[in-house]
């Protein structure tokens, strides 16, 4: 019995604390890309090239004084961070590393993905309306808002990609990938699902919620110290959670580009981190080159153009697929 | 005491307790998360019954977007913590007798067999008469089931035998989405509003010209 807790709780040591350090370097990626896209050095004060900035700020944060709002509600503004922060740590639990590395292998790991997605509006809402404060209020009503719209495209883009796949498990589309990636055949949703992606996890050109001139920065204005590191630890992992769904979804997962040895004599585990790293940069670099929305222009495009295209585009994969008969059994 | 059974007190317990709880506690926003927290524990309910699929539709239709909605409203109308004393007593009747209605159908439903019996054993084994043909001790119980996840189950059922029913419940949602549309369709003037269609489509010719 004890036995069992204790390889129960490593395995999920295993999947978190490489989770942290991944994020903490993410954050320093995007600020040596975003530097080098606007011709400067970025951190290179604290440790070679400045790598040891992640942790010199992570200490930062931690040892600063927490402050509560007087006019707050304590127990929510307190609750609010460590939700946003577990809810974004819980979808890695079915994210197939590599051909055996995964920790749950669940049949219905996407919608498992979905879900939890969508329950961490609340962590940004409950933030908001707990602060008691318009900035932050306006900041979390924005962000909800957003999120609860482009989850929509999302999830119709999700339909789109099972139904060639045939399976919802995680692994399973990847290993249905093998003939070919879904990126060529699916291009114009891969597209869809990156820029829905930016949106969902309030990245710029979309990170209306965090404005910072009109609304200082968003729903966690109030924050400060762990609650604020927490909030930033919860979104950096659902921007590489979103990455990692776009690699498994489309870029084929563990799968290297040509099966034949070069490529084949490199591991699985080391191709997914080389696409999740690829999508992460297109995220910074999304940031570095665009302008922010307008709010109106945000929603016109999450439900004018991006859920009619992409039901459309469901309609037309199971056309074809009945079609032509080449719907997968499984 | 097995894990399964003291799972089931955990998720039936916070459900009934926080249950308490939204209808008890007096700040709006706080019945509202406990809504969630209710609907999440059903969730858990939902996966020990191995209804995965259910239990994860479960979270992405009800908490994810029936209760921010919910909360969204409740947050926006600025209610007041509202005064609790006015009167307990006064919905007791109608109260008492959903209550009893509602008993009376789960006392009920303990002995029935809900689940309707489909004379093929269409997704359990792969041929029926297996039995017949081989001796008992030479059977592979094991190759004989044809492992079906829940989704499949799922929708062999729904799209051959409730297929009436389910096209009918999505016209139901089409027709209150259509009302909700309609409710809120009001055609406001002076109100400037960008045509990104007109502005794409435009050429030099007709959208530059001289001012005076």
């Amino acid at each position: 019995m004890i036995y069992y807790i204790i390889n129960w709780i490593l395995s999920i040591l295993i999947i978190v604390v490489p989770m942290l350090i991944a994020v903490a370097y993410f954050t320093l990626a995007e600020r040596k890309v975003l530097a080098s896209i606007q011709r400067r050095r970025g951190p290179a004060v604290v440790g070679i090239w400045g790598l040891l900035q992640p942790l010199a700020d992570g200490l930062k944060l931690l040892v600063k004084e927490s402050i509560f709002p007087s006019s707050a509600n304590t127990f929510i503004f307190i609750l609010a961070p460590i939700i946003t922060f577990l809810l974004s740590l819980l979808g890695w639990a079915v994210v197939p590393l590599g051909e055996t590395a995964v920790l749950s292998d669940l049949n219905i790991g996407l919608l498992y993905i979905f879900a939890v997605s969508s329950l961490g509006v609340y962590g940004i809402i409950t933030s908001g309306w707990s602060s008691n404060s318009k900035y932050a209020f306006l900041g979390a009503l924005r962000s909800a808002a957003q999120m609860v719209s482009y989850e929509v495209s999302i999830g119709l883009i999700i339909i789109s990609v099972l139904l060639c796949a045939g399976s919802l498990n995680l692994s399973k589309i990847v290993i249905a990938q093998e003939s070919i990636w879904y990126i060529i055949p699916l291009f114009p949703i891969f597209g869809l699902f990156f820029v829905s992606a930016l949106a969902e996890t309030n990245r710029a050109p979309f990170d209306l919620p965090e404005a910072e001139a009109e609304l200082v920065a968003g729903y966690f204005v109030e924050y400060s110290a762990m609650g604020f590191a927490l909030f930033f630890l919860g979104e950096y992992t659902n921007i590489l959670m979103m990455c990692a769904l776009c690699s498994i979804l489309f870029l084929g997962g563990w799968l290297p580009p040509f099966a034949f040895i070069p490529f084949t004599l490199i591991p699985g585990p080391i191709w997914f981190g080389l696409k999740v790293a690829l999508m992460a940069f297109a995220f910074i670099w999304v940031r570095g080159a665009y302008p922010r929305y307008r709010y109106d222009q945000l929603m016109r495009l999450g439900w004018k153009v991006f859920l009619p295209l992409s039901l459309a585009w469901v309609l037309l994969v199971a056309g074809i697929l009945v079609g032509f008969d080449w719907y997968p059994m499984y | 005491m097995n894990i399964e059974a003291l799972l089931f007190y955990i998720f039936s317990s916070i459900a009934v307790v926080s249950a308490i709880m939204v209808i008890s506690s007096r700040n709006p926003v706080h019945s509202v998360l406990f809504l969630v927290l209710v609907f999440c524990n059903s969730a858990g309910l939902l996966i020990l019954l191995e209804t995965e699929f259910l239990a994860m539709l479960f979270l992405v239709v009800y908490v994810g977007a029936i209760a921010v909605l919910f909360l969204f409203v409740v947050m926006m109308l600025n209610v007041r913590i509202t005064e609790l004393n006015e009167s307990v007593l006064r919905y007791l009747p109608i109260g008492g007798l959903i209550l009893i209605i509602f008993l009376f159908e789960i006392l009920s439903v303990i002995n029935g067999d809900l689940v309707p019996f489909f004379s093929s054993n269409l997704f359990f084994f792969e041929n029926d008469n297996f039995i017949l043909n081989e001796s008992l001790n030479t059977v592979f119980w094991t190759n004989q089931i044809n492992p079906t996840t829940n989704i499949e189950a799922l929708g062999e059922v729904l799209y051959t035998y409730y297929v009436y029913c389910f096209i009918v419940a999505s016209l139901v949602l089409l027709v209150s989405m259509i009302g909700a549309i309609l409710l809120t369709m009001r055609k406001r003037t002076n109100v400037r509003k960008q045509e990104i269609f007109d502005q794409v489509y435009g050429n030099i010719n007709n959208n530059v010209r001289y001012v005076s």
